[in-house]
């Protein structure tokens, strides 16, 4: 039963969207249809990372039509972390807006209904098992939060987000095009298919040009070098809930791509791909700090720390040991939480001053201690202090790389680490430590309840999660464990897959499908 | 655009637009056609009309504010007849055939062309919204 389930995470925000949309105008009845429209895709989430936290893989086939020729759905341990993560960044960030986080003048219902299918196409994402459907979620994902950057049409976001979607969609265009370059050469785009066809096939040069396309595709999502300047160029124009949202969201979906793909589909050279995954892994990290020190407003400085960490994540791919990819889920839950606290912050200082420019704030420390707090949380979750959630997922990490010999990479991931906790302590001393500038206005009104009360609850995590590291090691440890073996996921899908004598007889199909 | 003949003639293609529409999508149960293609056909009938005497023309047989509702009104029943299934312990979008309900030139009935029907509302929505949006902006300028 339960794996019928399993396309709700996809469906209940369809619906949600769609109920907002009967209420038109009536804005209270929005913020609470579409928050109990989060909370139950939350409550959903965790039913179902429950249901597999033991290391099983549930597939179920929409509409019965056996695999390979029909839609699959997979649930393994990795795509449960990420939908609980996913829905529960949803759900803070509208609490966040439930006080006010929308700027005025702005229409309520586009931004919900927006950031329902926003969710729908991210949970579609993670739970396909096909990778013609996660082109489609993709796209869900891509056209919802093109319409979130530019919702207000000002100038800057109209400028951003013409970036953001002529880069995204030449990465959409590659992957379609290696999309019809699977089919053409495998017959299917199953993915635990197709894995099985790319493990028995034996044309080297094919796979490999299939690979680097899908690792170009998938890096402009996820913001790798040398693809990630769409990310600083399009994030601090739409209002902070929504790059909030994005932050959260949008690169984590690239990563797990990158994560499922090169797990599950092309382990034929992995010297080479993954080899060159670290290459790429350490230039990001490097990079992505290395322009976040150069920047003096506090969203311009979070979004190259995105790139920055996407870095960690991939460098935990490119290991390719279970220790390694244990890190690198740690590390994509414990982003998605301090990187969305960090840019509510950042949306909070927006809305009482007016400006995230370090140039013209100060003195927050004196006029609101309890916000200070709240930045130092997850500030210090992302540049890894012990004992806080960001240090467990950076050892795990580290200690991969020193035992599989990678020094070069652990260096440079110490440095970057320190080069962190200098940016963030940069926002520190020059929004919370430094006397007021003069030209800086008072607060006008008091800070919506929900705001913080949103972004300690995130503090909370970020705490309870370091406290409990051994809980929740184990569960990315298990979500490593069954991705690094294949079999597992291809047993799940491919169990019942459909009778070879049924495809013989429809000669274009069989010729399609091979034997 | 004014033209006596594009005007004249959309009165007599239009029904037949409109019927064509209809018959693809009960053809596409089982051939070639279906909810999205006879949308399409719906849609560029009305299109027709605002063509050929402006948005306040095609206005008269359908709102900016009816194509909205269209649209989620078709999501709404896509969605149930998706999910229905689920409650009854099956996967998502699984067809109920009832056994016997047959008509002539279409086939069986079922639940699938309640999907249908639901796509088709979504496609003529969508076009009528963005279409109308787009020459009630050419004609403002």
């Amino acid at each position: 039963m339960i794996e019928h389930f399993l396309a709700l995470p996809v469906m209940i925000p369809l619906v949600t969207a769609v109920l907002i949309f009967f209420l038109r105008s009536r804005t209270q009845g929005i913020k609470v249809v579409s928050l109990v429209g989060s909370g139950v895709a939350l409550l959903l989430a965790l039913v179902l990372l429950g249901q597999v936290a033991n290391g099983e893989v549930v597939a179920v086939q929409m509409a019965g039509w056996k695999a390979p020729a029909g839609i699959t759905l997979v649930l393994d341990p990795l795509s449960g972390i990420m939908l609980a993560l996913a829905t529960l960044t949803g759900l803070v960030v509208q609490i966040y807006a439930w006080g006010g986080g929308l700027p005025r003048g702005r229409e309520p219902m586009s931004f919900y209904i927006l950031y329902q299918f926003l969710l729908m196409g991210v949970c579609g994402a993670f739970l396909t098992g096909d990778l013609f459907n996660l082109f489609v979620f993709f796209e869900v994902m891509l056209i919802s939060s093109f319409g979130l950057m530019t919702l207000g049409s000002t100038r800057a976001q109209l400028e951003g987000g013409l970036k953001y979607v002529v880069i995204n969609m030449v990465s959409s265009i590659l992957f379609l095009s290696s999309l019809g370059i699977v089919y053409g050469t495998t017959g299917t785009l199953n993915m635990a298919d197709l894995s099985v066809k790319l493990a028995a096939q034996s044309s080297p040069a094919v796979t490999a040009v299939l690979a680097m396309l899908f690792l170009v595709s998938f890096g402009i999502k996820a913001g790798l070098f040398p693809l990630f300047f769409w990310l600083p160029d399009s994030y601090h124009t739409p209002p902070p809930v929504i790059t909030a949202l994005f932050a959260g969201l949008l690169t984590k979906v690239g990563v797990y791509a990158l994560i499922r793909v090169f797990t599950l589909i092309f382990l034929q050279d992995t010297d080479f791909t993954h080899g060159l995954i670290l290459v790429i892994a350490g230039l990001t990290m490097f990079i992505g700090v290395l322009g976040a020190a150069a920047q003096n407003n506090i969203r311009r400085i979070l979004s190259f720390h995105i790139i920055s960490q996407i870095g960690y994540m991939v460098m935990g791919l490119g290991l390719f040991t279970p220790l390694a990819l244990a890190g690198a889920i740690l590390f994509v839950a414990h982003n998605i939480l301090a990187k969305t606290a960090l840019f509510l912050v950042s949306g909070i200082i927006e809305h009482n001053w007016h400006t995230d420019d370090l140039k013209k704030l100060g003195g927050l420390l004196r006029t609101s201690p309890w916000l200070a707090v709240l930045f130092m949380v997850p500030a210090l979750t992302l540049a890894g202090l012990p004992p806080l959630f960001g240090f467990f997922s950076k050892y795990a990490l580290l200690r991969a790389g020193l035992e599989t010999e990678q020094y070069f990479i652990v260096f440079v991931s110490l440095v970057v680490s320190v080069l962190t906790l200098f940016s963030m302590m940069k926002i520190w001393n020059e929004a919370f430590w430094k006397p007021s500038p003069d030209v800086m206005e008072s607060p006008g009104q008091p800070t919506p309840r929900t705001m913080l009360f949103s972004l300690a609850f995130l503090g909370v995590l970020c705490i309870l999660f370091g406290v409990f590291a051994e809980n929740v090691y184990e569960l990315a440890h298990q979500a490593a464990a069954v991705v690094l073996n294949p079999e597992l996921y291809q047993t799940a899908v491919l169990s019942d897959s459909i009778d070879p004598d049924l495809l013989k007889s429809y000669p274009q199909i069989s010729a399609d499908f091979g034997d | 655009m004014d033209s006596l003949i594009v005007r004249t003639a959309t009165k007599t293609i239009l029904p037949l637009l409109l019927m064509f529409a209809i018959f693809l999508f009960l053809r596409g149960h089982n051939e070639p056609g279906g909810g999205f293609i006879g949308g399409l056909v719906a849609a560029a009938a009305i299109i027709l009309l605002a063509v050929s005497g402006g948005v306040r023309h095609a206005e008269t047989v359908t709102t900016r504010q009816t194509a909205q509702r269209m649209m989620a009104v078709g999501l709404l029943l896509a969605w149930l007849t998706a999910v229905g299934p689920i409650l009854w312990g099956k996967p998502l979008l699984y067809g109920y055939w009832p056994p016997g309900w047959e008509i002539l030139g279409i086939g069986k009935l079922g639940t699938p062309l309640l999907f249908d029907l639901g796509v088709f509302f979504v496609v003529i929505g969508m076009t009528l919204l963005v279409v109308l949006q787009l020459v009630d902006r050419v004609e403002k300028r």
